[in-house]
């Protein structure tokens, strides 16, 4: 499904896309490839959902997000599915995952609240709260102190490089 | 950072066309011109705000693998511990949080194998537990950060 040339192409894109009137020539350039070959081996795998989507990255506490909060919740499991997709569909969360329990460490639902002030991403917890019904389960909120590294590096092989980057601060 | 810049960035979040000329695709719904719009993001990404413009690849689907992990830091050895963990090149983000596990980052390696072996390390040189909270599930959300 994916073949080498794939790979090179690839290779050459993950450092991002070239700010050019046209990029995909550019980087067709770059591994000897025409810019129509470039632009449907991508549609592909886009397609194919190796590329979960083109788009920027932003630094979002250069954008003034700086009250980031993991909210962690205890929920039966066999409701896990459910109020993790309900969570989900609030525009303010930015990040829902099940994750297992571990000893000392109850929380099998996680989700992020980026937000700008950290009085608005409660409002937004407690309104979360209750649309979903939460208000019985067991939750912690971890705020975000202090951001030691967000990797912008790359690696050889594409897959490292990946979701590294998707905010979880 | 003004409102167009603003307004370009918010667009970007939501997709980048594949095809011949994608800035000027752009550009039009923005309604500026392509040149414009190619200034402007040299700036962003000159001024760090755009940290890279591309693919975001599904990094399991790609043969990679990656974790959220945590350690609870001793207050006194808190620097000290950051330093150990963000000397691996295999630890993509680490923030600091309040909680006794105050320590989060994610793991992003080329196998799945390799996840374990880093856990293991950095277990070994900060003599900490290091838990291990891997994805089980993803909820689909539209990621997006107004800016």
């Amino acid at each position: 499904m994916i073949d080498s040339r794939d790979l090179e192409l690839l290779e050459h894109i993950q450092t991002g896309l070239p700010v050019c009137s046209r990029p995909y020539a550019e980087i067709g350039r770059r591994c000897d490839m025409p810019e129509s070959e470039v632009i449907e081996r991508l549609t592909r795998l886009k397609q194919q959902g190796l590329i979960k989507r083109m788009g920027v990255i932003v630094k979002h506490r250069k954008l003034g997000y700086r009250a980031n909060a993991m909210v962690v919740w205890n929920v039966p499991d066999d409701r896990v599915k459910q109020l993790g997709g309900h969570m989900s569909r609030f525009p303010f969360v930015t990040l829902c995952y099940r994750r297992p329990r571990r000893p000392g460490w109850p929380y099998n639902l996680y989700c992020m609240i980026h937000g700008k002030d950290r009085a608005t991403v409660l409002q937004q917890l407690e309104q979360l709260t209750v649309a979903c019904g939460l208000t019985s389960f067991d939750h912690e909120v971890l705020f975000s102190r202090r951001c030691f590294k967000q990797r912008g590096a790359v690696y050889k092989n594409i897959a490292a490089t990946a979701s590294a980057e998707v905010v979880h601060g | 950072m003004d409102n167009l810049d603003r307004r370009i960035i918010n667009a970007l979040q939501g997709g980048f066309p594949i095809c011949d000329a994608p800035y000027r695709q752009v550009a039009l719904t923005l309604n500026i011109t392509e040149a414009e719009l190619l200034i402007r993001l040299k700036n962003l990404r000159a001024n760090g705000i755009l940290t890279r413009f591309g693919p975001l690849y599904n990094a399991e689907q790609m043969g990679g693998a990656l974790t959220l992990a945590a350690v609870k830091a001793p207050e006194e050895r808190f620097d000290e511990i950051a330093d150990i963990i963000n000397a691996f090149p295999e630890v993509a983000h680490n923030y600091a949080r309040r909680h006794t596990l105050n320590m989060w980052f994610v793991i992003a390696t080329e196998t799945p194998e390799q996840v374990s072996q880093t856990i293991d390390a950095i277990e070994e040189k900060t003599g900490l537990t290091v838990y291990n909270m891997p994805k089980i599930k993803e909820y689909f959300v539209n990621l997006k950060l107004e800016a």
